[in-house]
């Protein structure tokens, strides 16, 4: 069973996001990006396959500061192989990764892609099933656990208010992964560490991009403030009161 | 090639999904700048009778057995078809569990362009996105010949997509549906073997901000204090620090309490859809940038640490 990861950084929304002067992206001088957060539970799904039934897991990115880090890190949960896309990515949109990265897994032959479910700053698709598609293969996504049974995977995919489907999907296939069967793991850096000695990331040079096919934006802004709530000034207690008495006033004390 | 807008209708086990409304309100105004038709498409079996109350100026409705349930695989092959030949100006698509699945397959196997995350367009017709967790909104030119769009909700009210008077239905036959390679086993229902978190008057709610499971004891003795229940975000059940009957959301439960009391949670659009009709929310959270401000009639910048057991004593002396 061959598993591959392709993963992603995105901006950590707990900062404060700045527009640059184009006014039609981010300033990234600031930005600090963390892996996006499903694309951790994709890894850890690929984990616990692999540990359930064998296999190979391969974890991708494309360069950025800190794809080391997050590849060894990888390495150490238990990934087999390590893959870093090299090149000029600044203005790389999904329609040109899903290409980039379809190129490397008919190569690699995996019996599943897993993905992450989205990352929350595309305006152009998502790569998962426009991956699928240029690969030929099908793909369900917002997929929280699921099994693999024979040439089959069962998956559970997620619809609103807790509702859950159990789905068939021939092999092999594209996940578009929303939560792992369990938390992602957490290892020790001491064990990073020890595979950093180890393990290898093949860097593999990406040029000729066709960015042809991506949405372009003219313009960035933040959500207008006028529906801005009514803030509570002070300390704890200060606070706290207010709280209190609003609490009352609705009746729900 | 046309400048009609066409809307994917979602439907689930006999209901039209809400979002459905929605798109076909964010498409009533695209087609104002486009000067088009809005068309509804509707794929299922023996499911004409949904087509009903949709706010659309015509229906195309495609029947095949294949298309009984939602299956990304049958969706797409069936859709292809029907958007080639009508070349509309835009096709609308839910940013969901079931637009999301096939929208993007779409845009590669037609060599069509697609805008995710659309809240609203604008008079003029352009787009107008909902990204980073609500921090951020994009805005650009629809692109062309045809737009694939994924529409989050927020930004249109379903009753707008809704109508008394029935669109006028064609039938177009369905495609040769084989070798299909995702079909659905079961619906697994909700667990309803804990408190219904639906039911509340208010509701103590968690988010990521509460950083341990350990700490989710300050927000039950407020809860216990108060007399309500503890409800979570995505994240708080995904760490498995609550269980997912708790989860207020996209994917989890919609409530409507009268006090909702939102603790270290950023109000990400995925959060909101599932508490934005409560009657007074009030947010606590450090950072003052945080979308969920923007929805909360009531907010505070203070450490939720700091706040909890000062606000539960006092409470319990209040009561
Ligand atoms: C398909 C899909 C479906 C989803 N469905 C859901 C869903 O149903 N429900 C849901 O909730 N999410 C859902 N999400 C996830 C959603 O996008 C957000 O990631 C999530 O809501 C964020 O949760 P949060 O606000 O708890 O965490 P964060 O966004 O990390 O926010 C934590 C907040 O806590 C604040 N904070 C930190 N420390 C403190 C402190 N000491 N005191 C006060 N404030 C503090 C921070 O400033 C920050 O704003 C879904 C996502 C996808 C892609
Ligand atoms: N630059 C990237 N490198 C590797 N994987 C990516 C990249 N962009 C997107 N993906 C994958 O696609 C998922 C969804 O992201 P997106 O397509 O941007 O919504 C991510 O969680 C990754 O699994």
């Amino acid at each position: 069973m061959k598993i591959a990861v392709p993963v992603k950084f995105v901006p950590d929304l707990v900062e404060e996001l700045t527009i640059d002067p184009s006014g039609a992206a981010l300033d990234t001088s600031w930005l600090r990006l963390i892996i996006n957060e499903f694309d951790d539970h994709a890894v850890e799904q690929a984990i616990l396959l692999k540990e359930r039934g064998g296999g190979q897991v391969t974890v991708m990115m494309t360069e950025s500061d800190g794809a080391d880090d997050f590849l060894f890190t990888a390495a150490a949960k238990g990934a087999d192989q390590l893959v870093k896309l090299t090149g000029d990515f600044s203005s790389i949109n999904n329609h040109a990764l899903a290409h980039v990265y379809a190129d490397l897994l008919k190569e690699l032959q995996p019996d599943l892609v897993l993905t992450g479910v989205q990352a929350h700053n595309d305006i152009d698709g998502a790569v998962g099933p426009l991956l699928a598609e240029l690969l030929g293969l099908p793909y369900v996504g917002y997929v929280a656990g699921l099994t693999v049974q024979g040439d089959k995977a069962v998956v559970r995919k997620e619809y609103s208010g807790g509702l859950v489907a159990e789905i068939e999907v021939k092999l092999p296939a594209v996940l578009g992964i929303q939560a792992a069967e369990q938390p992602p793991r957490y290892v020790a850096y001491s064990k990073i560490r020890q595979v950093m000695g180890t393990a290898k990331i093949e860097e593999r040079p990406v040029a000729g991009l066709d960015l042809s096919g991506g949405t372009a934006v003219s313009r960035l802004f933040q959500p207008e403030a006028a529906e801005r709530a009514t803030m509570l000034e002070g300390g704890a207690d200060e606070v706290a009161d207010r709280l209190v008495a609003i609490f009352k006033e609705i009746g729900t004390l | 090639m046309s400048q009609d807008i066409f809307v994917v209708i979602e439907h689930l086990r006999g209901e039209v999904a809400e979002i459905s409304y929605v798109m076909l309100a964010g498409a009533r105004q695209l087609s104002q700048s486009s000067g088009g038709n809005v068309t509804a498409i509707l794929l299922g079996h023996n499911a004409q009778g949904l087509t009903g109350n949709l706010a659309a100026d015509k229906a195309l409705y495609v029947d095949h057995a294949a298309l009984a349930e939602f299956t990304s695989d049958a969706y797409i092959t069936a859709l292809a078809g029907p958007i080639r030949e009508h070349a509309p100006r835009a096709v609308i698509f839910g940013h969901s569990s079931i637009g999301m699945d096939i929208a993007s397959g779409l845009s590669a196997k037609l060599g069509l362009p697609i805008v995710a995350s659309c809240r609203s367009f604008t008079a003029e017709g352009k787009f107008v996105s909902q990204i980073c967790g609500g921090k951020i909104m994009a805005e650009g030119d629809l692109p062309g010949p045809t737009a694939l769009v994924t529409m989050v909700p927020g930004g249109y009210k379903a009753e707008q997509g809704q109508s008394a008077q029935p669109p006028a239905v064609t039938t177009v036959p369905a495609p040769t549906l084989e070798g299909l390679r995702v079909a659905l086993k079961q619906y697994i229902e909700p667990d309803t073997s804990d408190v219904d978190i639906t039911k509340e008057a208010m509701l103590v709610s968690v988010g990521r901000g509460i950083q341990n499971k350990d700490n989710i004891g300050l927000a039950n003795e407020l809860a216990e204090a108060l007399g309500c229940a503890v409800s979570a975000s995505r994240p708080v059940v995904d760490q498995g620090w609550m269980p997912t009957t708790r989860l207020i959301g996209k994917s989890g439960k919609r409530v409507k309490p009268k006090i909702y009391l939102a603790l270290g949670i950023s109000g990400a659009p995925e959060h909101v859809e599932g508490m934005a009709d409560s009657n007074v929310i009030i947010a606590i959270n450090t950072d003052q940038n945080a979308p969920i401000f923007t929805v909360a009639k009531y907010g505070a910048t203070i450490d939720m640490f700091d706040l909890l057991p000062v606000l539960t004593e006092k409470v319990k002396q209040a009561k």
